[in-house]
């Protein structure tokens, strides 16, 4: 057994991208390893500091074992004429590399051939690995890369400066993008004397420790949350915010984390919490600290990349650059009270959207058309609006947020700081004594940011954020630029996922036909339109686009499975309330062990009428003509059918999703019976029609709340 | 805490020892480009210099105005003109982050008492065609460089790969002498005046950056955000991207004229696309510019950016072969 060190020595690598670049080098690896059998259960442990991924393995084999195979080579008739060797024994012979008097016959059911028995020998891992480990490395995706030594070199995250390979005590003779491996690693750029040599690969993490780095980000990550409770202790009953994310960022840009306390002075607290803890969280990477109240400290934590501040000089310095900030932010917030959202507004003509749909004035101006149609139908409750609900809209309201919402877009602290756009303006229509549920709508309309940010709390927010959103997906559609694989610079997925989160959570009856098409026709008569090119296609790509944004709400949101997604879906995927039910009502359903049977015989109906559609050419019309059943099974069946039919119908009215798919499980034993007792495709003709005219029915009625067929049995 | 401030280098003297420093590591000391910036890159120093496969390393200041952060001197920290200093390094050497370290250094900054980060952060100018890859060096929570791989430039692949750092002059003093307000800056002590004054100060009368160039705060604020004539602007825009596209008409005209263009002023079309470019910046910090213009003008930037480009680097390719062939012509002549 064998052990395994590689190091990648790199420029600073992004933090965003490290955690993702360590998890696939080590899958690499371990894939490489499995394929060329090193080993029969290696363990991998993985590795990254801002300058360096490494991965350490193992349980490896010191060689692939040797592996004996039986090869077949030509006709045995056409190798040997007269028990001679032909030229063709003679090349089979040679390309397998044994001599023709070791060649074989066997036997095979096309007739016997020629077989060479031959061992590949196994090659020693050290020599695989430097073979094969560089195109490894260089496979690794990043989201962003480079060149750094020319055209036509390799791309890569950042340089690469240096590459460490061990296996055992001895050095694997890697090469990649002109760097060549060796034993040595480097330590803390600032805080060690340079480089390391290792002699086993075991001893990685230990003496790289020494030389101020710690590789695990684990490690860091706890060194970090130890620091920050020690540094706010100096603070009576403060703490500091959690913030994953930033706790995540922070452990990718040091390699030997500490933290330190600084200070602000309290006058800063009358500036909005949001846009300090912003120039904090976003600009700084500091965490904001709180009183035991929850109420924002004029304290903040940073984590430094060395290991103390003995002389406070980067507290000192650290401070003043938060103060500069904050001074910025003041002056800005001051600034910007001088010109009211209100008259913003026409400010807006001369901020672009995007360049072929033209202003944020134009923007404003149809999402307050949107959003005024949206607000009457939602009152109004529609068919599927939510059960037994009545809900009051702040029209007015909704209407002056959609025209002010995107006005903050021109003021100096959105400028300043991008991602508080929205929740500015809804700062500034409070400060300005605005109307809360205009302040509010315009705060929350840009939620939810992610799938795991809420959704706009109000109505009016929510409705404020469909139409905006809803209203790009619409002018980027229509001018062709759909989002395709990586490419989605408009970022029109996560604001497809938002329609879809908002319009389930808020149980909207909004329909998604019906909600593009009025957004498109917002559009109507302006230079956009003329620069429509792809409105033959719309609805249709809106529709496969929003299906797959639904289809990853239900599964990777609610969790329900592959298949009872489909199965929904493939009924009805354009009012989002009515899928998430159905969805909710089928998973309830699935379990039971009619239903099981019921999906099977579905799907054996599909494909029966299926195949009879392919035979005769023409579709199968749904019905049954109770004079021509010849057997009591098929007359049970309809008479199940018929009886059922209607309570379905009903129960789908009333949204009782739950009760009709019981409804529907009552048909098993009528349909066991009809597969068990009758032939469907009978000799006569009319007999077969007529039994196929009942199956297209049962198919047509019961379908309503999913499509059993998509329905994959667990046995 | 000990005050930073007797000991800081002033503004002169971090110019100096920058300047000093990357001559010694072979850098040729250019002069600020003579025509209005936005940035260092800007300056064909960069900008041409990148292209094309001849090695060169280049230091030099780059005063560069950008009309619409002009703040009428109000503003600690914002500025109208504020001072870039920008290394070029063609091809950097594969050390060039802890080069960059030793920079630091050299102007008083030990690094085992603050904190050092590289932060991602990439470089793009969409009117340059222009982009590269990169961090912003952050000392202490600034930002004091930004350190980036250019990749692209006037919309060409560069090969080799330049090395770019750009260090923000007025912050990276303020740090160094710890002052809130680059107009504290300390710019220069002038040393002849020392004995009129307290003699425990080192080098005499302190001579600070508002009174260098608080009052051209004022006035380019004043003129960029209030009195550039509209019309005027547009006028000279005009002008000046006419000419500098029938320079680079031209210059595609004379090459398939066979024409030796070995002397052909890609250098002052260049220029003239820099007038462009400031022209803009001025009109778009005086309001003038709506939605629709606004990304034709870009547009059109961009178009001469990338035409210059394209000329700047073939000439030199053409060059370059030139300078190939000549000794087996000199043998074919001789």
């Amino acid at each position: 057994m064998a052990d395994f060190l590689l190091e990648l020595g790199m420029d600073e690598i992004p933090a965003r991208m490290i955690d993702s670049g360590r998890e696939e080098l080590a899958k690499r690896v371990m894939d490489l390893f499995a394929r060329e059998r090193l080993g029969s259960a290696p363990q991998v442990t993985a590795y990254s500091t801002p300058r360096r991924l490494a991965v350490l393995v193992t349980g490896l084999a010191e060689r692939q074992e040797d592996v004996s195979e039986q090869l077949t080579g030509p006709s045995y008739k056409v190798a040997f004429k007269d028990g001679v060797a032909t030229p063709a024994a003679d090349a089979f012979a040679k390309k397998v590399g044994v001599s023709v008097s070791e060649l074989t016959k066997v036997s095979t059911t096309k007739g016997e051939y020629l077989a060479a028995n031959v061992t590949r020998k196994g090659r020693a891992t050290s020599e695989v690995l430097a073979e094969l480990l560089p195109k490894e490395i260089g496979g690794i995706y990043w989201a962003k890369s480079m060149y750094w030594r020319g055209k036509n070199t390799e791309r890569f995250v950042r340089p690469l400066r240096w590459m460490m390979a061990l296996l055992d005590g001895k050095l694997v003779p890697l090469e990649f993008a002109g760097i060549k491996a060796g034993t040595t690693s480097r330590g803390h750029r600032i805080m060690s004397d340079g480089t390391v040599r290792l002699d086993a690969p075991g001893d990685y993490a230990k003496k790289l420790e020494k030389m101020r780095v710690i590789v695990s980000g684990a490690q860091r990550e706890k060194k970090i949350v130890a620091a920050l409770d020690q540094a706010v202790q100096s603070v009576g009953k403060a703490r500091w915010r959690e913030d994953k994310a930033l706790l995540s960022t922070v452990v990718n840009l040091t390699e030997f984390p500490s933290a330190i306390l600084g200070s602000f002075d309290a006058e800063y607290l009358s500036l909005p919490e949001e846009v300090l803890v912003t120039v904090m969280r976003d600009h700084q990477k500091y965490f904001a600290v709180e009183d035991a109240g929850g109420k924002l400290a004029p304290h903040f934590l940073a984590v430094l990349n060395v290991d103390g501040d003995p002389d406070g000089l980067i507290r000192h310095g650290n401070e003043r650059v938060l103060r500069a900030r904050f001074n910025d932010a003041r002056f800005f917030w001051e600034t910007d009270q001088k010109i009211p959202l209100s008259a913003r507004v026409e400010m807006l003509k001369a901020v672009t959207f995007q360049k072929d749909l033209g202003s944020y004035y134009e923007k404003a101006r149809r999402i307050a058309h949107v959003v005024t149609i949206l607000a009457a139908d939602v009152e109004s409750g529609g068919e599927n609006g939510p059960r037994g609900s009545a809900r009051k809209i702040a029209r007015n309201e909704l209407y002056e947020a959609a025209w002010l919402a995107k006005t903050d877009l021109t003021t100096e602290l959105v400028k300043e700081f991008t991602e508080l756009q929205g929740v500015v303006g809804g700062l500034y229509a409070r400060a300005q004594g605005l109307k809360p549920a205009i302040a509010d709508a315009i705060y929350q309309h840009y939620q939810p940011k992610s799938m795991e940010d809420a959704a706009p709390k109000s109505l009016e927010g929510a409705l404020l954020s469909i139409a905006d959103k809803a209203d790009s997906i619409a002018g980027m559609f229509a001018l062709g630029l759909i989002p395709s694989g990586s490419k989605d610079p408009f970022a029109l997925r996560r604001q497809a996922n938002g329609i879809v989160k908002t319009i389930a959570e808020h149980e909207l009856p909004i329909d998604l036909g019906g909600l593009f098409a009025l957004a498109l026709a917002a559009y109507k008569g302006s230079d956009a339109e003329k620069r429509f090119t792809k409105v033959d296609e719309y609805a249709g790509s809106v529709a496969a686009f929003f299906r797959e944004r639904l289809e990853f709400y239900l599964r990777d949101v609610r969790g329900f499975k592959y298949d009872e997604v489909n199965a929904v879906l493939a009924v009805g995927a354009d009012n989002i309330p009515d899928a998430v039910q159905r969805s909710e009502a089928l998973a309830a359903v699935r379990k039971s062990a009619d239903f099981e049977t019921i999906a099977t015989s579905f799907k054996r109906i599909k494909n029966i009428l299926r195949q009879a559609q392919e035979k005769s050419g023409a579709a199968v019309e749904s019905g049954f003509e109770p004079s021509l059943a010849t057997d009591d099974a098929e007359r049970a069946l309809h008479a199940m059918v018929e009886k059922i039919a209607p309570e379905v119908v009903r129960l789908r009215r009333e949204k009782d999703h739950g009760a009709a798919l019981r409804e529907v499980a009552k048909l098993r034993p009528v349909l066991d019976t009809f597969f068990d007792k009758v032939m469907v495709m009978a000799e006569d003709q009319r007999v077969r029609e007529n039994r196929l005219a009942l199956l297209s029915r049962v198919l047509r009625d019961f379908s309503t709340v999913a499509d059993f067929s998509e329905i994959v049995s667990a046995g | 805490m000990a005050s930073a401030k007797t000991t800081g280098l002033t503004f002169q003297e971090l110019i100096f020892t920058l300047q000093k420093f990357w001559a010694e590591q072979g850098c040729i000391l250019q002069q600020p480009y003579d025509v209005e910036v936005g940035a260092g890159t800007m300056s064909p120093e960069t900008f041409l210099r990148v292209l094309g496969p001849k090695p060169y390393s280049v230091a030099y200041l780059q005063p560069s105005r950008r009309p619409a952060d002009g703040r009428y001197g109000d503003n600690p920290n914002r500025l109208f003109k504020h001072t870039q200093l920008q290394v070029i390094l063609k091809p950097p050497p594969q050390d060039v982050q802890e080069l960059y370290l030793r920079s630091l250094q050299a102007i008083g900054i030990d690094l085992r008492k603050h904190d050092l980060k590289f932060e991602e952060d990439n470089w793009e100018s969409p009117t340059l065609g222009a982009w590269g890859i990169g961090w912003q060096v952050m000392l202490d929570g600034m930002e004091v460089t930004q350190f980036t791989y250019f990749q692209q430039c006037g919309g060409v692949d560069l090969d080799p790969i330049s090395a770019e750092l750009t260090y923000g002059l007025e912050r990276l003093c303020a740090f160094l002498q710890d002052v809130d307000s680059v107009y504290d800056i300390v710019w220069a002590r002038d040393a002849s005046d020392s004995k009129k004054h307290d003699s425990k100060k080192q080098g005499g009368r302190e001579i600070t950056y508002r009174e260098v160039r608080h009052a051209e705060e004022v006035q380019f604020s004043v003129y960029n955000f209030e009195q550039a004539d509209v019309e005027k602007c547009w006028e000279h825009l005009r002008l000046y991207e006419a000419e500098c596209k029938a320079l680079i008409d031209g210059y595609a005209a004379a090459k398939k004229a066979k024409q030796d263009v070995a002397k052909y002023p890609v250098l002052a079309a260049f220029d003239l696309c820099l007038k462009c470019s400031h022209l803009f910046n001025l009109l778009d910090a005086r309001g003038a510019i709506s939605v629709t213009e606004r990304v034709g003008v870009i547009a059109q930037v961009r178009a001469l950016a990338v035409g210059v480009a394209k000329a700047y680097a073939d000439q030199q390719s053409a060059q370059e072969s030139g300078d190939a062939q000549s000794p087996e012509a000199a043998v074919a002549n001789g």
